[in-house]
Formats: C-alpha cells, sequence, structure tokens
C-alpha cells in the first residue's frame, strides 16, 4: 500500500487515474479508516487531499459559497457566514459524531461514503448545493442528489475526486433547517431524517420550497411534490399535514433494529414538519 | 509496504519515524514512540480513549494515519503536566475521584482540555455534551464532570 500527499488536484486526479489496484481518496477518513480496519476494503493507493491547494478553504464568491473537500465539519460550524445563510447545512454537519470525529469529518466525505443515513446530505439536498468534480476529462459541477447512487455506491468515475461543495448566496427571507430522529442525545446514526429550505416573498408566503429525507431510502430522497405543496402557503396547520402525508408516503424505508417502515414513515412526516416550521422561523415568516 | 518517514513535533518536540502506510497515529505513538497514554478502547472512533490534539483540533489518534502526522503539530496527554506539576485538570479528576480503572482519563483529559480552551465557562450540559465522545465503563460520568466544572474554576481565577 502506498500513501500519497498530492498538492494539487491534477496531481491527485492523475494518480487515481493510473492506478492500478484499488485505490482510495481520504478526506477526513472517519468512513475510510473505519472500512479499512474492518477489511471492507484494503486499498493499494491511498490520496490524502487535504494539502490540496485551497481544498481547506472555505470561500465566499458572488454566487455564494465554496466549501472545499477537506474543510473539516468542526471548521464549517466555526464560519459565521456560513452559519448565517445556511444554518440547516450547519447544524446537520455538526451533527456528525462527537468533537473528536467532527475536527476531522467532512461534508464532502459524508455525501462520498454514500450512507443513505448521513446527516449533511439531506441538508445539502435541500439548499441544492451543487459539487465541483475534477477529473481526468477536466471539471463539471453536479447536483449533490446526483452523487449517490445506493448505499456505498456514487456516479463518481475512477479518478474523480469532489473538489467543494457550493452553496448559493442567499435571497432574503430565506431559511432551512436539519432534523434527525436518534433514540440517543448524540452520537446516533440517524434513523430517518428531514432537512428543509424555504425562501419567502415580500408577504411571508413560501416562495420556493425543497425538502429531503434521509435514511428514508437507498439514497437521500428529494420530494418535490412536498415542496411543491408548501409554496404558497404561510405554514398553515392544513399545508403541515399534506405535507407530512407525502413525505410518509414517499419513504421506502427498510426495516431494522433502529426502526420499523411504519415508523420510520411516520417520523419522516413528523420531522418534515418540524423542519419546515423552524426554517419557515428562520426566514422571517410568522 | 515501504515505510513513510515522517517529521512531526510532538508536544512541543521534533519527532521523526519510519510507519507504516496504514498504520494509525495511534499505533505510532504507542508501538513505536513508547507514548502509551492514549488508549485503545475500540480502534473506531466510537470511545475517545485514544484522543489527542493535531494542529489545535481534537481527533480519535486511531482515526488518523501515522503518515497524516507530517508536518503538523501533536499533543498528546505525556505533554499535559508540567514536570511535577499537573495540570488543573488532571489536579481536580484526582480530587474528585473521577477515575477508576483510568483506560479513559487521558482520553477524557485531552477532550476536557480542548473543550475549556475553547469554552472556559461550560454548562453542565456543554461539559456532558463536550464530552459526549467518551465513554467511561466505570464512574457514571458524573464525577467527571464536576471536575472538569472544578477545574474550569480554578482556571479562570488562574
Ligand atoms: C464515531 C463516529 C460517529 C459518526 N457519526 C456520524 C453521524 O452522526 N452522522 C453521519 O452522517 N455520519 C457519521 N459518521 C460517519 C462519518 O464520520 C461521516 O460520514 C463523515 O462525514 C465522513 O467524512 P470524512 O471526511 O471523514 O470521510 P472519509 O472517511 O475520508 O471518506 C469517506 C468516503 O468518501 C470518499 N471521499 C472522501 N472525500 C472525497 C472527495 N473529495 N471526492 C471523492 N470521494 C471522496 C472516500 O474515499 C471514502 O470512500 C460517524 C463516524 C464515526 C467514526
Ligand atoms: S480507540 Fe479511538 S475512539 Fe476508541
Ligand atoms: S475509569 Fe474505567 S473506563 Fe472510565
Amino acid at each position: 500500500m502506498r500513501y500519497i500527499r498530492p498538492l494539487s488536484i491534477e496531481d491527485a486526479v492523475g494518480e487515481l487515474a493510473k492506478a492500478v489496484g484499488p485505490a482510495a481518496i481520504l478526506a477526513g477518513g472517519s468512513d475510510l479508516l473505519v472500512r479499512m480496519k474492518g477489511g471492507f476494503i484494503e486499498p493499494e493507493l491511498i490520496v490524502d487531499i487535504k494539502a490540496i491547494s485551497g481544498l481547506a478553504d472555505i470561500t465566499e464568491t458572488a454566487d455564494g459559497f465554496r466549501i472545499g473537500a477537506a474543510v473539516p465539519c468542526a471548521v464549517l460550524g466555526e464560519n459565521k457566514a456560513v452559519r448565517k445563510a445556511w444554518p440547516g447545512v450547519v447544524e446537520a454537519a455538526n451533527l456528525i459524531g462527537s468533537k473528536q470525529v467532527q475536527g476531522r469529518c467532512t461534508i464532502t466525505g459524508n455525501l462520498c461514503n454514500a450512507s443513505p443515513a448521513a446527516d449533511s446530505v439531506p441538508a445539502l439536498v435541500a439548499a441544492a448545493a451543487k459539487a465541483v468534480v475534477a477529473g481526468p476529462s477536466g471539471k463539471r459541477t453536479i447536483a449533490v442528489e446526483s452523487v449517490p447512487t445506493g448505499p456505498g455506491r456514487t456516479s463518481l468515475a475512477k479518478g474523480e475526486i469532489i473538489e467543494a461543495i457550493l452553496l448559493d448566496k442567499r435571497p432574503e427571507h430565506a431559511g432551512d433547517a436539519y432534523l434527525r430522529f436518534i433514540p440517543r442525545t448524540e452520537m446516533d446514526i440517524a434513523v430517518v431524517s428531514a432537512g428543509v429550505n424555504l425562501t419567502l416573498d415580500d408577504k411571508g408566503a413560501i416562495k420556493t420550497a425543497r425538502v429531503a429525507l434521509g435514511a428514508a431510502a437507498p439514497t437521500v430522497l428529494l420530494v418535490e411534490e412536498a415542496g411543491q405543496v408548501l409554496v404558497g402557503s404561510k405554514l398553515d396547520e392544513g399545508t403541515l399535514e399534506r405535507l407530512a402525508k407525502i413525505c410518509s408516503g414517499a419513504c421506502r424505508p427498510i426495516d431494522d433494529k433502529r426502526g420499523t417502515i411504519e415508523f420510520r414513515r411516520k417520523v419522516a412526516g413528523v420531522l418534515a414538519q418540524r423542519a419546515a416550521a423552524i426554517a419557515y422561523k428562520r426566514a422571517g415568516g410568522k | 509496504m515501504a515505510g513513510v518517514a515522517v517529521s512531526t513535533t510532538i508536544n512541543g518536540d521534533a519527532v521523526e519515524y519510519l510507519c507504516q502506510p496504514d498504520e494509525t497515529l495511534l499505533d505510532v505513538l504507542r508501538d513505536r514512540l513508547g507514548l502509551t497514554g492514549a488508549k485503545e478502547g475500540c480502534g473506531t472512533g466510537d470511545c475517545g480513549a485514544c484522543s489527542v490534539i493535531v494542529d489545535g483540533r481534537l481527533v480519535c489518534s486511531c482515526l488518523v494515519l501515522g503518515a497524516e502526522a507530517e508536518g503538523r503539530k501533536v499533543e498528546t496527554i505525556e505533554g499535559m503536566a508540567h514536570g511535577d506539576q499537573l495540570h488543573p485538570l488532571q489536579q481536580k479528576f484526582l480530587e474528585h475521584a473521577a477515575l477508576q480503572c483510568g483506560i479513559c482519563t487521558p482520553g477524557f483529559l485531552i477532550a476536557a482540555k480542548d473543550l475549556l480552551a475553547k469554552n472556559p465557562s461550560p454548562t453542565e450540559e456543554e461539559i456532558r455534551f463536550g464530552l459526549a465522545g467518551n465513554l467511561c465503563r466505570c464512574t457514571g460520568y458524573d464525577k467527571i464532570v464536576r471536575a472538569v466544572q472544578d477545574a474550569a474554576e480554578v482556571m479562570k481565577g488562574a
């Protein structure tokens, strides 16, 4: 096995592209090293991306924010500007693991590990975040929801690395929120979760809405119908009931020791309602 | 497997070592450098017994590769006391009997040090939340929380 720490994205892509055996990208390692120790993967090449220039930075651009793929969630949580613009994304990212895990884990790693229960992913999908992918044939920018294709699987091709996650600049009257259900109060895997992102018009009616559910299907679910039902409303009782019904109906969950299908369906609806209420309040709605 | 040559700083001292590419920082500390304060409770990031601080960030050394320490500053439990002078947290852990078997203690001390560096006056809830990545099978946590509260008071006065 070889460990390398390239300084440029071109070198990293080049090394991955020409790797003969299994190769792995190392960001915070909080999934990768656990899987290596468990014997689930035996990479011949580990490409540590943390020294690549620009990857450890959060930059504010004319269009919004660019969060480098090597930014640990603890650092993201300390960034006041991102926290103010996208509190739901940041709270989701900060739910990952313990303080120790926060010091290492990244939202890009969370996305690329492709667990259906990944905490930051529903919030990123609700936020319409994009991923900048660098690969042997150049760069492309894709919607985050197109990255995971199933548990542990992504749409990334050999040699491709996500360089950064992009979040849009926020208009006035915008808010997002993320909630998960876990039986403990911390350090646990989401049984089911919901992310909601809203913008309001000047009168406080919802103008745009995106709702995403986690741990409710093999990949994160963007529930477009749930977003549509919110548009035009001020989150009255009837709308909230319809939202819950749509979310419960959209779930394709599994039965396991952490939750039954019935429980997950029910709680997905409840969390979507509660996250919507928080996002609405954050957007300035009353 | 070819070894990786690493130059790093541990508790203020320049240190060089050779390690295997898949060897964890915890294994390097314990097996190559004789720094056995950090413990392996789980090896999977769950228990915090292996906690160290790397470039000012609290991490589980069982989930860091030894090779990743190149050019970094690592702080371990061995650097916490100044000679015979215990750190206030160490002193308070003793006074409050915040340990029994002691396996979790180095990790708790490092995590508590990091917590107080970032938040010198934490509430009980903030302490419990901040130390949620450290597991203890013996004490029931209460004495640990009291010790950290008491140490925070002492450190503010200092
Ligand atoms: C104790 C503990 C508790 C945890 N709790 C939670 C939790 O509450 N919620 C949760 O969602 N997760 C949790 N996790 C899982 C893990 O911490 C997260 O998924 C984390 O975000 C992974 O980020 P990382 O940077 O550590 O990824 P890594 O382990 O470095 O990488 C993860 C995967 O993504 C790939 N990858 C990484 N970066 C890139 C990139 N830039 N481009 C392409 N591929 C890439 C890697 O090759 C690997 O396959 C926990 C893990 C531990 C050990
Ligand atoms: S040994 Fe590292 S967290 Fe348990
Ligand atoms: S004192 Fe024994 S595990 Fe904490």
